[in-house]
């Protein structure tokens, strides 16, 4: 099916239905009961989803396949979220231009960056990825003003011109990003019992293109181009030997991965019209490393794994407080439930960044392959046939 | 001319810390191999061991102020450090005050034991695995070192004041023969730039002059050898690594009163003392030095107003723009060796 071979072929039929019913998936739980705040089926949090899910799709292309840490991934992000939302301010409201801008440009810089920083590698090539990406950052918050907003970040104004919209609505109020009249914020709701379910217009579009770059990511790990990438990573002297400059080859991945960043730009500014320059602040960089390392480098399910869960995290366990908690434990003897909300208390709420540090500290450690060699694991643990096969859906995580 | 000579000094301060991190780094880098990511937190730890130093010292308890009351009537109290108690007020006042040059012998085995649990318990088993996995894992000890000090210390940062006796700055200018006024210099700044000359000077003549640092330099040049030699090369370099962390220590703990310490100020030097190593040449220790002082530097010229007026920004931007140059130009760093990193 689409040129797939049966595996990935299912493999993307069910990120597919995952992503298609993700409104009840991610709310199991009815309003109101003790265990709603786990529910992530709300729009906000379902387009970051998908969206990460895309930055991380994109930055394992280069780092999955090419083996090189880029440390500055998230100036292309930072610059998507501008292009689209210039886009905004000068043609109209359509997010398709939007888009296409945001990816375009992001392609741009990937060049020039990927064009100067390619001729080191290994440590070097991260610093100069990161210097880079430093350099955007400050020169979008200080010199940059006029074009990126600076501080305040880039922000929508009624007296934008919008050739081909309307610069305001009837209303007089600022126009949303929309796709020929449907509007991204738009949401239906579903209420069945004492659940209710959300479906946004701009989860599903981000969606739809979240599923089209993961089908396109399929394709470069499975095509000849996707091989010699790998060829970079396993050894590049000898690829060198053979007669083969990879350069132009690392460039492409570079340029593809940064463009695929664009696209997660374009569409965060799609889903809230305003960019700013912390979007590209080397944190956002190593946050994308995380996802990706946490999922599982060089698989292809694994980075958006590992986007879904850093942002689950940080939406859902930042939110728990210490009456949750004890509210949790209260079936406890007091004493008991004290000690047990202490030790827990660091890791929720604010410390969530403890949690994630640590976590991501002992898959480093002990799962250099991430969840999805986890679930590797735990499927030849219980003897499954279908894990010992050397050919399944994911692709071995290199070293 | 003064205004030269006010930016070289400006630039020395900031190029003193870029230094000694960047040293430690090295040391790091050149005995173990390791690209240490949770240097910067290091850094920092030792900026709390002078928070927590001037804490623990200016503890106190109540005491009645006979004869006063208050208006309801009770006897009134007053703080009194437990300090006092011990060495009388005006001594007890006076180790108070000095409470961030004193963190100094507080923070040297603290570091020291930070590092070497560090080195035994996590970056031991990662000498095999590649650079990246290096750089991941210490990335993220970074981040849970940062997030256990915030949990403790709160994300505000803790204004940490200098001795009294180093506050307010002194006329530079007038004591070379400039006009008076054109050249003033905190003090403080002054003690901070004199401080890491001498770490890294006992730095070097430790690794120079002792038998010991021979014996470290013959294993940066040659490692297997050494262990062929019936030498334990391998405790020496977790040695070192303690010592790496107690030069970044230091760092922080002398760097409170210029910046009140708060829990990511590590990560901001991280990011700047990895170009700068990387300026300086992967695993050259004198490079580093040179570069972390060349760049501090550079940064306060260019943040010099005739310099923004020509080139908008170019304070932001500086120090990467050297790197980049110098990495595409001189591949190995101003001083790097031949064979480090060379992938």
């Amino acid at each position: 099916m689409f040129g797939l071979d049966k595996k990935d072929a299912s493999l993307l039929l069910i990120v597919a239905a995952l992503v298609a019913f993700a409104p009840f998936l991610l709310n199991p739980f009815p309003e109101g009961s003790a265990m709603a705040q786990f529910n992530a089926g709300y729009p906000d949090l379902m387009q970051r989803f998908v969206i990460f899910g895309i930055f991380a799709i994109g930055f394992n292309i280069l780092f999955g396949l090419t083996g090189y840490l880029s440390f500055g991934h998230a100036a292309f992000l930072g610059v998507g979220s501008y292009a689209a939302v210039w886009m905004f301010k000068l043609l109209s409201m359509n997010v398709i231009p939007a888009i296409a801008l945001a990816v375009v440009t992001a392609g741009v810089f990937a060049l020039i960056i990927g064009y100067v920083s390619l001729r080191r590698s290994g440590i070097y090539f991260s610093i100069l990825t990161l210097a880079f990406a430093q350099m955007s950052f400050a020169l979008a918050y200080s010199v940059l003003t006029p074009i990126t907003g600076g501080e305040t970040g880039l922000q929508l104004a009624l007296d934008d011109p919008r050739i081909f919209g309307s610069a305001t609505t009837a209303e007089g109020n600022i126009p949303v990003p929309g796709l020929f009249g449907l509007e991204m914020r738009d949401s239906a709701e579903l209420v069945f019992g004492s659940w209710v379910f959300t479906f946004n217009v701009g989860y599903y579009f981000a969606a739809i293109i979240m599923l089209a770059s993961f089908y396109l990511s399929i394709r470069i790990f499975r095509s000849p181009f996707g091989m010699m990438l790998r060829a970079v990573k396993s050894n590049q002297q000898r690829l060198n030997y053979t007669g083969l400059n990879p350069r132009p080859y690392t460039l492409a991945a570079f340029v593809i991965s940064g463009m695929y960043a664009g696209l997660a730009g374009g569409l965060m500014a799609s889903m809230d019209p305003l960019a700013g320059a912390e979007r590209m602040f080397w944190t956002a960089s190593g946050e994308v490393v995380l996802m990706t390392i946490l999922g599982g480098v060089g698989t292809l399910i694994g980075p958006v794994l590992g986007a879904g869960l850093i942002k689950y995290m940080e939406n859902i366990i930042s939110k728990i407080n210490s009456d949750i908690l004890h509210s949790w434990f209260a079936f406890l003897p007091d004493g008991l439930e004290d000690l047990i909300v202490t030790l827990i208390y660091p890791f929720i709420g604010k410390g969530w960044h403890l949690t994630l540090g640590i976590v991501f500290m002992l898959v480093v450690i002990f799962l250099p392959g991430g969840l999805v060699q986890g679930g590797q694991k735990l499927a030849a643990l219980f003897g499954s046939k279908k894990a010992k096969d050397p050919k399944n859906a994911t692709t071995e995580p290199a070293e | 001319m003064d205004a030269i000579i006010l930016q070289i000094l400006n630039g020395l301060d900031k190029g003193s810390a870029y230094a000694l991190i960047a040293l430690g780094l090295t040391l790091i880098f050149g005995t173990l191999g390791v690209v240490n990511f949770a240097h910067g937190a290091l850094f920092m730890i030792g900026a709390f061991c002078a928070v927590t130093l001037s804490r623990l010292l200016s503890l106190s308890h109540k005491v009645e102020v006979p004869g006063a009351v208050d208006f309801l009537g009770n006897p009134q109290t007053r703080d009194v450090p437990y300090i006092y108690d011990i060495f009388g007020e005006s001594l007890g006042a006076g180790i108070i005050d000095w409470a961030v040059p004193l963190s100094i012998l507080f923070a040297i085995p603290v570091m020291i034991l930070i590092g070497v649990i560090m080195e035994r318990g996590l970056i031991k088993h990662f000498y095999k695995r590649p650079h990246a996995d290096q750089i991941l894992v210490t990335f993220g000890l970074a981040i849970v070192l940062q997030e256990v000090i915030k949990y403790y210390y709160g994300a505000n940062p803790i204004p940490t004041p200098a001795p009294s006796a180093f506050v307010g700055s002194f006329d530079f200018g007038a004591l070379v023969g400039f006009e008076p006024g054109t050249i003033i210099y905190p003090y403080w700044r002054l003690v901070y730039f004199a401080f890491a000359a001498l770490i890294i000077g006992a730095v070097f003549a430790f690794l120079q002059f002792t038998t010991f640092g021979m014996v470290v330099r013959a294993g940066m040049a040659d490692r297997e050898t050494v262990g062929l030699l019936g030498i334990n090369i391998d405790k020496r370099f977790t040695i070192m690594f303690g010592l790496a962390a107690a030069v970044a220590g230091l760092a922080g703990v002398m760097y409170t009163p210029i910046n009140s310490p708060n829990y990511h100020m590590g990560m901001d030097f991280l990011v700047l003392s990895f170009v700068v190593v990387v300026v300086g040449g992967m695993g050259s220790l004198p490079g580093a030095v040179l570069a972390g002082f060349l760049l501090g530097i550079l940064e306060s010229f260019a943040s010099m107003r005739e310099v923004i007026d020509i080139i908008p920004g170019i304070n932001q931007v500086i120090i990467y723009l050297v790197a980049i140059i110098i990495l595409l130009t001189r591949p190995r760093g101003l001083m790097g060796r031949k064979g480090v990193m060379e992938d």
